[in-house]
C-alpha cells in the first residue's frame, strides 16, 4: 500500500523526521552539485523558510519536496516548532510562510500590524480524526466528547478500565485503548481537543506511531477503542465500526454527527475535525518563487493530502482560495466569524 | 625464510589473533559501560524504589510513571508460554532423536529443526499475529488481536530447536555402556532413556532449557510485533501486554531527545534485561559444570 507507506513516513514526526530531513539535504546536496556542474550558479538559489504547525508539517513538506524535484534550484525549509512559535517567526519577518492548524489568533494578528506584516490566509486542507471500535461492538453506537475525555484524560490511567466506568449501561468488559504516539501530531491534536491540552493524555494504552498498528488492533479486539486520522479509517472501513461523536453543542450539528468527508467540510463533526492554513507574508509575495510556491501548492493533487491522511478542501472551496490568493487578499477571514460559519461562507466573505 | 623473519610473521600473527580476540571483548565491556553509565544517570531522576514497586509503566506521557513491574511481567509471561511450549516438545524430540530414531533419520531431522531458528524472528512475528491468533481467537474466548499467548507459543516453536539440539547434543554424549548396562539389567528401551540416559545428561538439558529461557527473555522482534505495546500488569494470556524489549523499540522509533530521561529508560530496561539474561546465562554454566557426570 503506497499511500501507508507515505503517510507513515510523513506522520511520523520525530526521529523519522530528522533522517527524512537528512535525507533531503542530502538531496539538495546533490541538486544543487549538478546544478553547477550544468553551469547554472548553485549559489543563486532561493530559499522559502517555512515554519509553523507540526501537523501542517506533512503537507507543507510533501509539497515541498514535489515543488523541488518539479524546480531545479529551488530550495524549500519546512520547520515544525507549532502553530504559535511558527507565527511568533512569521510576524518578525523570519520565514515567510507560516503553517497554521487554526486560524490567527487576535494577539498574533495584532503583532503582525505592529510589525507591519500583511498576510495572506489560506486554507488548504481538512484534519479529521476517527474514533472507532471493532466491528462486533455492537454497545456503542455515539459517544460524547465528555465520555471520550472521561476514557482519555490523565486521571483515567489506571482507573478507566472498563467499558461501564464510562457509561454505566455499556457491558462490565474490558476496555483496551490503542492511539497514537506521544511523537505524532495526531496525539496532539486529539489531546487538546478531547483533553483541554496538547499532549495531556493517559499512559496505560497500546501507543504506536504506526497506524498499522491501531488498525490491526482494534480490528481484531472486540473490546477495542481507538482513535486515529479520518482518512486510515477510509482504507480500512470493513475492518472496523466509525463511532459518531456528539460534542453535545447543538449549534453545529445537533446530537452526534459521524465523521465523513461532508460533516468535517460543514463544520459540523467538532471537534475533532478542523481546517488547516497557511499563512503567506504578502510583500514576499512578490518573489516569483514565493508565488510559484504558493500556486505549486493550491494546485497540488487532492491525492497528495489523502495520502498524508487529511481531507481535501471543496471545489468550489478550492476556487476561491485560488481567487484569494490571485486577488492577495490580505488578513484574517475569521475576524468576528462565529464558529458556525461555514469555511466557504467564510472565503465568500459572507458572515 | 630466515628464523628472525619467520620469529617477526609470527609476533605479527600472533598480535593480530590477540587484537580479534580483544575486540570483541572491548565491545561487550563497551556496551555494559555505556548501560551502565545512561541507567545510573536514570536513576539518579527516579527512584530504584519506584523502578521495582511501581505498578504503572507511563515514562513517554505527561504524567510519568515509573514502575517496570508491568514490562518485567510482560516479558516473563510470554517466556514463560513460550518454555511451556519449548521444554516438553524440545526434550521430547531430542530423546527421540537420541534414542529412537535411526541413526539416518537423525542425519536429516536434525539439521530440519535446526532451519527453525534460522528463520527471522520478523517472520516469526507476523506469523504470529497474521496466523496463529486468528486461529487461536476461535479457540479461545475473548483473546484480543494483540496478547501474550500466540507470540508466546511462536517464540516456543522457535526456541525449539535451541532446546532439542543442545538436548539432543548431551543425550547423545551419553557412553553407550550406561545404555548397554540397563538393557543388560533388564530395562526396556524407555527406561533406560527416561531413567539412565537422562538423568545423565541432566547438566547438558538444564543448560539448554536455561539457555532457552534466557533467548525467550531477549527476544524482540516477535513481542513487538504480536503483542501489543500496552503496558499492562497482568498475568491474562489473552490481552495486550507490553514486554521490555518491546517498550525499547517503541521509544527507538519515536522522538525522544537523547540525554531525556524519557530515552534514558531504555538503557535502564536495557541493564535490566541484560542483568537478568547474564544470571541465567551464568546459572546454566555453574549448572553444566556442577552437575556434569565425568565418563572417563
Amino acid at each position: 500500500m503506497p499511500e501507508t507507506t507515505v503517510k507513515l513516513a510523513l506522520r511520523t514526526v520525530g526521529g523519522m523526521m530528522n533522517l527524512r530531513a537528512s535525507l533531503c539535504t542530502t538531496l539538495l546536496a546533490l541538486a544543487s552539485m549538478s546544478a553547477a556542474c550544468g553551469g547554472d550558479s548553485a549559489g543563486r538559489a532561493e530559499i522559502i523558510t517555512i515554519d509553523g504547525s507540526s501537523t501542517v508539517y506533512p503537507v507543507t513538506e510533501a509539497v515541498a519536496e514535489a515543488f523541488q524535484a518539479a524546480y531545479s534550484g529551488m530550495r524549500v525549509t519546512v520547520g515544525e516548532s507549532g502553530t504559535g512559535a511558527g507565527m511568533q517567526k512569521f510576524c518578525r519577518s523570519e520565514t515567510v510562510i507560516s503553517n497554521a492548524s487554526r486560524p490567527i489568533s487576535a494577539t498574533e494578528a495584532q503583532a503582525c500590524r505592529a510589525a507591519g506584516i500583511t498576510y495572506l490566509e489560506l486554507p488548504v486542507a481538512y484534519d479529521g480524526l476517527s474514533v472507532i471500535v471493532h466491528p462486533d461492538n455492537t454497545w456503542v453506537t455515539s459517544i460524547t466528547v465528555a465520555e471520550l475525555r472521561r476514557i482519555w484524560e490523565e486521571s483515567a490511567q489506571g482507573t478507566i478500565v472498563r467499558w461501564n466506568q464510562v457509561r454505566p449501561d455499556w457491558p462490565d468488559r474490558e476496555l483496551h485503548l490503542f492511539g497514537p504516539g506521544t511523537a505524532s501530531g495526531t496525539f496532539d491534536y486529539f489531546t487538546e481537543a478531547i483533553n483541554g491540552k496538547a499532549k495531556s493524555s493517559r499512559g496505560d494504552y497500546t501507543a504506536s506511531e504506526s497506524d498499522n498498528v491501531l488498525v490491526q488492533g482494534v480490528a481484531t479486539d472486540p473490546n477495542s477503542l481507538g482513535y486515529f486520522g479520518l482518512a486510515y479509517y477510509e482504507h480500512n472501513q470493513d475492518r472496523l465500526k466509525l463511532v459518531p461523536v456528539d460534542d453535545e453543542d447543538p449549534t453545529n450539528g445537533d446530537g452526534p454527527i459521524t465523521p465523513s468527508v461532508e460533516t468535517v467540510r460543514n463544520g459540523t463533526y467538532r471537534p475533532l475535525s478542523r481546517p488547516l492554513f497557511i499563512y503567506v507574508n504578502l510583500a514576499a509575495m512578490d518573489r516569483s518563487e514565493v508565488q510559484q510556491f504558493v500556486e505549486f501548492y493550491l494546485n497540488s493533487p487532492a491525492q497528495l493530502l489523502q495520502d498524508v491522511g487529511y481531507v481535501p478542501l471543496a471545489e468550489a472551496e478550492q476556487t476561491l482560495t485560488r481567487a484569494r490568493m490571485a486577488a492577495r487578499t490580505p488578513g484574517t477571514m475569521f475576524e468576528g466569524a462565529t464558529h458556525t460559519t461555514s469555511l466557504e461562507a467564510l472565503l465568500r466573505g459572507d458572515r | 625464510m630466515r628464523t628472525e623473519t619467520r620469529r617477526l610473521v609470527e609476533a605479527v600473527i600472533e598480535r593480530g589473533l590477540f587484537l580479534c580476540a580483544a575486540t570483541s571483548v572491548l565491545v561487550t565491556a563497551g556496551i555494559i559501560g555505556v548501560l551502565l553509565f545512561e541507567a545510573l544517570l536514570f536513576f539518579q531522576d527516579v527512584s530504584v524504589l519506584d523502578f521495582f514497586t511501581d505498578t504503572e509503566w507511563t515514562p513517554l506521557f505527561a504524567q510519568k510513571r515509573f514502575g517496570i513491574l508491568p514490562l518485567l511481567t510482560g516479558t516473563l509471561l510470554v517466556s514463560a508460554i513460550a518454555m511451556v511450549v519449548a521444554l516438553p516438545a524440545g526434550l521430547l524430540s531430542a530423546i527421540y532423536l537420541s534414542e529412537y530414531a535411526p541413526s539416518g533419520l537423525r542425519r536429516v531431522v536434525k539439521p530440519l529443526l535446526e532451519v527453525l531458528a534460522g528463520v527471522p524472528t520478523v517472520v516469526y512475528g507476523y506469523f504470529a499475529l497474521l496466523f496463529v491468533t486468528p486461529l487461536l481467537q476461535d479457540i479461545v474466548p475473548g483473546l484480543a488481536g494483540y496478547n501474550a499467548l500466540s507470540p508466546g507459543i511462536v517464540m516456543g516453536i522457535m526456541i525449539l530447536p535451541l532446546v532439542s539440539s543442545l538436548s539432543e547434543d548431551a543425550l547423545h554424549a551419553v557412553p553407550n555402556g550406561l545404555r548397554e548396562g540397563a538393557y543388560a539389567l533388564g530395562a526396556t528401551r524407555m527406561q533406560a532413556a527416561l531413567r539412565v540416559v537422562v538423568p545423565a545428561a541432566f547438566s547438558g538439558i538444564s543448560a539448554s532449557f536455561i539457555l532457552a529461557s534466557s533467548r525467550a527473555i531477549g527476544e524482540t522482534m516477535i513481542v513487538a510485533i504480536a503483542s501489543g505495546l500496552e503496558p499492562r500488569l497482568t498475568l491474562d494470556p489473552r490481552v495486550p501486554i507490553e514486554t521490555m524489549t518491546a517498550f525499547i523499540v517503541q521509544v527507538a522509533q519515536g522522538d525522544a531527545a537523547t540525554g531525556t530521561v524519557e530515552y534514558r529508560t531504555i538503557f535502564a530496561v536495557g541493564m535490566l534485561l541484560f542483568l537478568i539474561t547474564f544470571l541465567l546465562n551464568m546459572a546454566s554454566d555453574w549448572l553444566r559444570r556442577r552437575f556434569r557426570e565425568q565418563y572417563a
